[in-house]
């Protein structure tokens, strides 16, 4: 099974095998050295405000702590005598409930997911790639503005684009009619794509140096605002279409966000939705968010998204370049 | 629903505490789930009984969940503050200048083995 997206199905990665690509990892090494299982005397000082019923039952075998208690000096004292959870006398197991012992792990259950996405966005900063991980619901005309943006920066950057749906690759097909490099990957069940299966993606792209990357998410307001995937930024895309309150209903997503596109506001003359009423329950959640109103099909505000684009570009290649300098 | 995702990580990281820490049962595992983090509770605790089932390290394993609250920053209060959810204004000034500063975590704790 999927170690991180879960799904029981693996995904498929336009161009690869079904084989589990997960296996790359190639940092293993827990950040979190510090796992002391033998670091408290009784497994009850641990401060949980709730109470836990299961007995330790150690203390019986305390009472080696008296030599004079020794009058059988054949078993041997192997032990320390810090802990006894896991051991009877003399190292001997004594039964089940003696074996019981508290480990203190302090693990983020995204760790792993983490970890590939540091590895992502390290070899990003190192190659001056501008990735931009585009969410929303379906229907906000993700697709649609990034056909458009593509077909305007391609002649700008290099760029390219990887797709996230659940099935099919007609995303994937729509971005390269435009010309632009564009994979599909297939999530199964999976409802979000993960940080191992852009590391693949990646390096199926064959990225150039110095590109945009356009990571176009699985259309969905819930689950990817989790996983990190390595980008530079979160866009999160709202269409005027949709309610205004989406901000307040989905609060992960437009919080984990630094930009928030409202999108078709062509058709705003046809609907009630209140721009100024979405700006604000967005930055309720989000008070340092930037937006843009644009319309893929009209063109309006187009230009501020690429401005938008171009600036993080920019600081994306000075941090290459300060790397490469670092490194010299 | 993410927190089948989610649960498989906390199986992954069962399984691979089992090897470096030679144990073959777990018990409990302690969860923190702060109250701004993307998980759902009671979803989690679905997913962990699917996911443990059949595997004789977790199998019998009982999740214990703790909910650490959520904390923010107030730019115009200069102090920290408690919110329960990301939409809520700061309950001094009433103001959305909040920057979030715990009980997003999403973390194992603990474990009791065996």
């Amino acid at each position: 099974m999927c170690t991180v997206c879960g799904c029981g199905d693996q995904p498929v990665i336009e161009g690869a095998g079904h084989h589990h690509h997960h296996g790359h990892s190639h940092d293993h090494s827990h950040d979190h050295g510090h796992s002391h299982d033998h670091s408290h005397d009784h497994g009850h000082s641990h401060d949980h405000s709730h109470d836990h019923d299961h007995s330790h039952d150690h203390g019986h075998h305390h009472h080696h702590d008296h030599p004079h208690d020794h009058h059988h000096h054949d078993h041997s004292h192997s032990h320390s005598h810090d802990l006894h959870y896991g051991r009877g006398e003399a190292g001997v197991t004594v039964g089940s409930l003696d074996q019981r012992r508290i480990v203190e792990i302090e693990q983020d259950v995204l760790g792993h997911n983490d970890r590939l996405a540091r590895a992502n966005r390290a070899w990003m900063t190192e190659h001056g790639v501008f990735a931009l991980n585009l969410v929303s619901s379906p229907g906000s005309g993700k697709t649609t503005l990034l056909c458009r943006t593509v077909s305007d920066l391609m002649s700008r950057y290099p760029l390219a684009v990887v797709e996230g749906d659940q099935q099919t690759t007609h995303d994937a097909d729509r971005i390269r009619a435009t010309g632009a490099p564009a994979l599909q990957v297939n999530t199964g069940k999976g409802c979000h794509l993960d940080a191992a299966m852009v590391a693949q993606a990646m390096e199926r792209l064959d990225l150039a140096d110095d590109s945009l990357l356009f990571i176009e998410n699985v259309g969905n307001l819930v689950c990817p605002s989790a996983f990190d995937l390595g980008e530079a930024h979160k866009v999160a895309i709202l269409s005027v279409t949709e309610g205004e309150d989406k901000p307040l209903k989905y609060p992960d997503m437009f919080a984990a966000a630094d930009l928030m596109i409202l999108n078709k506001v062509d058709l705003l003359p046809y609907l009630s939705f209140d721009v100024d009423k979405a700006i604000a329950y967005a930055r309720q959640v989000n008070h340092d968010i930037e937006v843009v109103q644009v319309s893929a099909t009209s063109g309006q505000g187009l230009d501020e998204w690429y401005a938008w684009i171009e600036k993080g570009r920019a600081l994306q290649l000075h941090r290459k370049k300060k790397l490469a300098a670092r490194n010299d | 629903m993410h927190e089948m995702a989610l649960t498989n990580g906390i199986l992954q990281i069962l399984q691979e505490q089992a090897r470096s820490q030679g144990f073959s049962r777990v018990r409990t595992v302690w969860l923190e789930i702060g109250a701004l983090s993307s998980a759902e509770p009671e979803a989690m605790r679905f997913c962990f009984e699917a996911v443990c089932k059949g595997d004789p390290l977790t199998e019998t394993a009982v999740l214990e969940i703790v909910r650490p609250a959520g904390e923010a920053w107030c730019m115009d209060c200069c102090e920290v503050v408690e919110i329960a959810a990301r939409h809520q204004p700061c309950p001094r000034c009433g103001g959305h200048k909040l920057q979030v500063t715990g009980g997003e975590q999403l973390r194992v704790k603990e474990l009791e083995v065996e």
